[in-house]
């Protein structure tokens, strides 16, 4: 992680839907390369911001950066350096393996050429090159989330925001998702991850949690257990979103 | 550029791979234009009738002749008395009687009009319909000989001045009606059904979060279906002429041009309905119960629209395929210009402008 460089910067976001209040007066950093985790009950406004800062929705205000980019004026260009995988699956079922991958290089503009070299790469560190020409659809699902994931890093974006991504995967799978993570982290990926599994919410840098639109909670994972008196992740997140 | 090659390659892999598009897009408008075209030709070649012969002399033995000769009809009894009639009616022996005044000869001579009583089952309407017409030609067909052999041109008035061919007339009016249910079901429902199936998937997510415009995104998934709806116009319009012998009297180019705009207007209130429905399904019932009945049953296809009562009139000249079926009839059938359809054509241009304006509408809501 490189505590000098802030790749999120959100001030004061506010995100109203009629009288409802989705987002309350939000503020938070993210640091280039941190593994952020955002928490928050169903309905506690996490897919709201997480959309805004995905340049999806404009907020109502506030002062938001995200890869040095304004989500107002620059969502084209914001759109170029993030990634973005979500809770349901999102490769297409009846494409093969190498057509996912060459789609997704062609939306973003890669070249031909380099979109070959890195499916060759990619498939090698996953070690699918046997199922390179096999229709996604026939996958198991760890690995199709695997493919997913590297998928959506394809244009080596500086941010990836990850929607609840191992949503229904057994704990082995979790695991080796995680070290995914770990490793698109290491190599300088800002990793913005929500999820319901409080044992990945250890495995995060920094952790917030949000109740009822609010930010409650930010800090690190043991700064949290101390500042709650909590034994896990768990109890703190249950005392806060009481 | 390149992306958007890329994209619409995607979306053709979609089509081609899933059996049932295919069916839908191919398999269904050659079905259908075979099944209305051959449906009313056969028929008639089997139509059951009976005949009352109060007269028994020359003119009614010839007409039975020429009927019977005619080659659709069978004549499965001769009637002694009017109680028969229903009876026959009842047993389903007959689709239709003909009944020949005791006074034909008499009449006919003494220069009044001869009296010849079609009854046809009308259970089945549209059946009765062609029959009578069927009939009507070969007694009028027959009277113009007649006119034709016997000095005394007196003879007789013919009492019904159409000449028809009906069997023929139905197609002629079938491949316009097939051509827009074809195109509306192809344009409009299997493109927001697919535009669902990404949202359904999950992938509409990916996509707008990519740096594709939305007007990118759309237009690469309406794309591949202009390009089929297309295909299938050609289609159908080939086997009108090549199997049918429908023609195409007006300019063929002009007959794309104006069924361009209505694949234009399909794609367009299938991204309107894409935008509301977020589910396959939605998309497919929102489709059937919108577009699909609507067409077949108000656009004059199969009900013609001047027998309907009068606030169905009045909502008919809502449904696009409305306008465009009396453009490819006007083409088609009358061999005109654009000088003869341009008000169909106005209208069609300013319904598409008026769904694409509302899709955006409703595009940029749900951004927000």
């Amino acid at each position: 992680m490189d505590q000098e460089t802030k790749v999120i910067k959100v001030r004061n976001m506010y995100k109203k839907f009629g009288d409802f209040i989705a987002n309350d007066d939000l503020s938070f950093d993210v640091f280039k390369g941190e593994i952020f985790g955002f928490l928050g009950a169903n309905g506690a406004g996490k897919t709201t911001a997480i959309r805004i800062l995905c340049g999806l929705s404009y907020p109502t205000s506030g002062e938001i950066e995200v890869a040095g980019f304004n989500v107002y004026k620059q969502r084209e260009l914001l759109k170029r350096k993030i990634g973005y995988m979500s809770q349901k699956f999102s490769l297409y079922e009846d494409l093969t393996v190498y057509e996912n991958i060459r789609f997704y290089g062609g939306i973003y503009g890669l070249p031909l050429k380099e979109i070959k070299r890195k499916a060759t790469d990619l498939l090698q560190r996953l070690n699918l090159e046997a199922v390179r020409d096999t229709r996604i659809g026939e996958l198991p699902l760890g690995w199709k989330q695997k493919l997913a994931f590297s998928v959506a890093l394809i244009h080596e974006p500086e941010i990836i925001f990850l929607d609840e991504p191992t949503g229904g995967v057994d704990p082995i799978t979790r695991r080796q998702f995680w070290d995914l993570i770990y490793e698109a982290a290491k190599s300088g990926v800002t990793i913005f991850v929500t999820t319901h599994y409080m044992d990945e919410a250890e495995y995060c840098d920094r952790i917030s949690i949000m109740v009822d639109g609010k930010i409650e909670a930010l800090d690190t994972p043991d700064h949290l257990k101390e500042q709650f008196n909590a034994e896990t992740m768990n109890d703190v997140f249950l005392r806060l979103a009481r | 550029m390149n992306r958007f090659i890329g994209f619409i390659k995607k979306e053709f892999f979609h089509i081609l791979r899933d059996k049932r598009s295919m069916l839908i897009l191919f398999g269904m408008p050659i079905v259908q234009l075979l099944l209305f075209g051959f449906m009313i030709t056969t028929e008639l070649r089997n139509v059951n009738i009976a005949i009352l012969d109060h007269a028994k002399d020359n003119y009614s033995l010839e007409i039975t002749n020429k009927i019977t000769s005619s080659g659709y009809f069978n004549l499965t009894e001769n009637l002694q008395s009017e109680k028969e009639i229903e009876e026959i009616f009842r047993a389903g022996k007959a689709n239709a009687v003909i009944v020949f005044d005791r006074s034909l000869e008499r009449d006919v001579v003494n220069g009044f009009p001869g009296k010849i009583q079609l009854i046809t089952d009308a259970s089945d309407p549209n059946v009765a319909n062609l029959v009578v017409k069927y009939l009507e030609g070969i007694v009028q067909n027959y009277q113009i000989t007649l006119n034709r052999t016997t000095l005394n041109t007196v003879g007789i008035k013919p009492e019904m001045r159409m000449v028809f061919n009906p069997a023929l007339e139905s197609v002629y009016m079938y491949v316009p009606g097939i051509m827009a249910t074809i195109l509306m079901l192809v344009s409009a429902m299997m493109t927001s059904i697919s535009i669902a199936r990404e949202k359904e998937l999950g992938t509409m997510e990916i996509l707008l979060v990519s740096p594709l415009r939305p007007v990118q995104i759309i237009l690469g998934k309406v794309t591949p279906y202009l390009v089929l709806s297309v295909i299938n116009a050609i289609v159908i319009i080939s086997m009108g002429y090549f199997v049918f012998h429908v023609p195409v009297l007006g300019s063929l180019v002009f007959l794309m041009v104006e069924s361009i705009l209505f694949i234009l207007l399909a794609l367009s209130l299938g991204i309107l309905i894409s935008t509301v429905a977020d589910s396959q399904q939605v998309a497919m019932m929102i489709s059937m119960f919108a577009l699909m009945l609507p067409t077949i049953l108000l656009s004059g296809f199969i009900f013609p629209i001047r027998n309907m009562p009068l606030p169905l009139q009045v909502l008919s000249n809502i449904m696009p395929p409305k306008w465009y079926i009396v453009i490819l009839k006007n083409i088609m059938l009358k061999g005109v210009g654009v000088a003869y359809v341009w008000k169909e054509t106005l209208i069609l241009i300013g319904m598409t402008l008026a769904f694409i304006g509302l899709s955006v509408r409703k595009f940029k809501i749900r951004l927000e």
